[in-house]
């Protein structure tokens, strides 16, 4: 059995109208479904785009968010029906970190009144004494100095606030730490210490993490199991290694492929995954497969069936029907993904003269797989002029043939 | 390097290491205060205060004559119809019953002062309640405490309704002719205004991280509003309170004007002068230019120090 077990977890905020008597006109479909188990000691990272649902699901164990439908259970007790007072008391166990270090520090608190809160409402401690030894002993850990105790969030850098933040949670000694967006706020390297703290703060206490984030370097580094949420549910689960090795939903595929590779042969040759259009509105989702809008392989099957997330072996599990034939190369893409078609599609419709230039320039990398050729070049640049003037009034025409020779020389220039 | 600048830097760090050890850090209001003591605007109001505080203190001591000593009609109009104006010993001349204004002004700070002071705590402590209960109900209090802080708003908004003068002059008449009146008249105009800024500013810092993660850390729901967002959401009430007193005393100004101040003659007010002036302001401006000079000074002192307090709790000028 593992320490935390989420089934079936919906998060569905109401859209309220009207002023003194609320009248429900919608909900918001924050988190429509989530499954998911994270086993004691380890890490379980959550990905996901800016309003996927992956920071209200993180709420929505802690109770911070009303649970709508389906159960959070904690070592036994499930979360979603304990009544407020027992609530409270459970928080003990469960903590969280938050994303911004600042904002969630009181402003007004000294540090030893930040730290010693917690353990006052759980009543951790005889005295303030004996609190302010283990708040010490706590700074310690994190590393921070104990003259901390009397100063102010303000006076501390992000690196140190965050430090204040994860000892925050430390003092009351929980089981489950859920880190929302842990270092997102925090430049690079100050990112990588405060990673690294945490991975020694789970070794050495054995902390079970529940670790939110957009940063998929920082959830391969930190995570046992990774899941990948889109739109308010799990599209695909799996051990960070094999996730990282062969995604197989469709959006995790454009997920990663979004990821730059640092050596830049390979990352020319690579294929690259361009999705098309915004995520659509949680508060009016997409029928079938949340994906559909979006998905480059997408079938008719999948605007009428939602998939449930299957198991495909190893502990791998994907929510797409097609997942298989995807990886066989059985299924056609039905949608333009590449990045030279949408970077042509975008050049066809550009409004401006000088955009045939831009888009000539454009064309350059994404063609280096063969020599680019002067002429070719030259060749490509007036054909998409000659492709914009076609919709455009003389005088523009006259514009864009006064830019060309200008536009080809400049890049016959670069190419030399 | 030579072994001598080494000690020497050895020494410098050990110095650095132990002014830190020592250190305290500086609150934000303590931060707030350091600023406030640096504004030209706080210290030119305070000034301002201070001179008003002590003059209210200090005032029937001070003054030369009994503020309701009267003498002969002879004496008031020397020249037929004419009052007597700033001389010798009536530095700011008499008034029609041949009081001495100086001495009148003198002991009117200490009424105006008074009513200012009373009319804008009664406002505060009501404002506060109503506006604490509705915002601590509002970010708290789940489905339920949203709609009871709606219907405390909505009474709020009753208030705020009615034209301020009016509802003050319309308590005042209530009540009747007397200074309990005229500070409970100005005092109750106030309380929407309290009322609306606390709970707006709870609403606020209701929403942010901290208070979500003193929920996470199992705080009590009134450990949490008391503890963590009403400290945050003080400083524009306070600034609001200073702001305030300069309209309360213009306010109880304007009720003694329309005749629902003190009947009192024996306590002179300098609403009360206002009132009197009016009627001889042809003959005599500056029997009114006195004690209007007065108010608006005083009234301009708090705001200076409301505006500068308004700057230095400003958070976004923290540094």
């Amino acid at each position: 059995m593992s320490l935390l077990e989420l089934d079936g977890v919906k998060v569905h905020f109401p859209i309220k109208k009207g002023v003194l008597f609320g009248r429900t006109v919608g909900h918001v479909y924050a988190v429509d479904g989530v499954s998911l188990k994270v086993e004691a000691g380890e890490t379980y990272g959550l990905v996901g785009e800016s309003g996927c649902g992956k920071t209200t699901l993180g709420r929505s164990v802690l109770r911070l968010v009303d649970i709508t439908e389906g159960s959070v259970v904690l070592d036994g007790t499930d979360l979603a029906k304990l009544p407020g007072e027992e609530m409270r008391r459970f928080r003990r166990r469960l903590q969280m970190v938050f994303q911004d270090p600042l904002g969630s520090l009181n402003p007004r608190q000294n540090i030893e009144s930040i730290l010693s809160e917690g353990m006052v409402a759980h009543g951790i401690g005889k005295d303030q004494e004996e609190r302010r030894e283990k708040i010490k002993s706590i700074l310690d850990k994190v590393g921070l100095p104990s003259n901390a105790l009397s100063r102010y969030p303000h006076e501390f850098s992000g690196g140190q606030r965050q430090r204040i933040g994860i000892a925050r949670a430390l003092v009351l000694e929980p089981d489950v730490i859920i880190c929302d967006e842990p270092v997102s706020a925090l430049d690079v390297s100050v990112q990588a210490q405060v990673i690294n703290l945490l991975e020694e703060l789970q070794e050495e206490l054995g902390l079970t993490y529940l670790v939110i984030a957009h940063d998929l370097a920082v959830v391969r580094h930190i995570s046992d199991t990774i899941g990948v949420m889109y739109l308010g549910s799990l599209v695909e689960e799996a051990p960070s290694d094999a996730l990282y090795a062969e995604p197989k939903h469709p959006y995790t595929k454009a997920l990663m492929s979004a990821v730059p590779v640092p050596d830049p042969e390979v990352e020319d040759r690579r294929e690259r995954i361009l999705l098309t259009g915004d995520l659509p509105s949680p508060a009016n989702p997409p029928s079938g497969c949340r994906f559909h809008t979006r998905c480059p392989w997408v079938q008719e099957r999948c605007s009428t069936e939602r998939p449930e997330l299957r198991d495909v072996g190893g502990g791998h599990r994907v929510a797409c029907h097609y997942a298989d034939e995807i990886e066989s190369g059985a299924l056609k893409r039905t949608r333009p993904t590449d990045i030279e078609a949408v970077t042509e599609t975008e050049g066809v419709v550009t409004e401006q003269p000088e955009g045939a230039t831009e888009v000539s320039v454009a064309l350059l990398p994404a063609d280096s797989t063969t020599k680019p050729d002067p002429e070719v070049v030259k060749e490509r640049v007036s054909s998409a002029v000659e492709a914009r003037s076609d919709q455009t009034a003389d005088a523009v025409v006259k514009d864009a043939d006064a830019a060309n020779p200008n536009a080809s020389g400049k890049t016959s220039d670069e190419t030399d | 390097m030579s072994v001598a600048t080494k000690t020497d830097k050895i020494q410098r760090l050990a110095e650095l290491a132990a002014t830190k050890e020592t250190a305290t850090g500086a609150s934000l209001w303590r931060e707030a205060f350091r600023r406030l003591k640096h504004s030209k605007m706080a210290i030119i109001g305070a000034v301002i205060i201070a001179l008003f505080i002590v003059l209210a203190i200090v005032g029937p001591y001070i003054a030369p004559y009994s503020p309701t000593a009267q003498t002969w009609r002879g004496e008031v109009f020397p020249n037929r119809g004419e009052f007597v104006g700033a001389r010798g010993e009536n530095w700011f001349g008499l008034d029609h019953l041949g009081r001495d204004l100086f001495s009148r002004f003198l002991v009117g700070a200490r009424q105006t002062l008074l009513v200012g002071i009373v009319a804008t705590t009664i406002g505060l402590i009501i404002g506060f309640v109503i506006g604490g209960l509705a915002g601590a109900f509002a970010t708290l209090g789940g489905d339920t405490g949203k709609r009871i802080d709606s219907v405390i708003m909505r009474f709020i908004d009753i208030m705020l309704a009615m034209p301020s003068l009016l509802l003050a002059v319309s308590i005042a008449a209530v009540m009747g002719q007397s200074l309990t009146a005229v500070m409970i008249a100005v005092g109750v105009v106030q309380i929407p205004v309290f009322a609306r800024l606390l709970r707006g500013s709870m609403l606020a810092q209701g929403t942010s991280d901290y208070v979500l993660a003193a929920q996470s850390l199992g705080l009590r729901k009134r450990r949490i509003v008391l503890s963590q967002v009403i400290p945050n959401s003080l400083s524009p009430v306070i600034v609001q309170a200073t702001l305030s007193l300069a309209t309360a005393i213009i306010e109880a100004a304007a009720l003694s004007y329309l005749g629902l101040g003190n009947p009192d003659p024996a306590i002179p007010e300098w609403g009360v002068m206002l009132t009197q002036a009016q009627r001889f302001f042809d003959n005599a401006p500056m029997m009114a230019v006195y004690p209007a000079v007065g108010i608006i000074i005083t009234a301009l002192g708090f705001t200076l120090l409301g505006e500068a307090m308004r700057e230095a709790l400003d958070p976004k000028l923290r540094g």
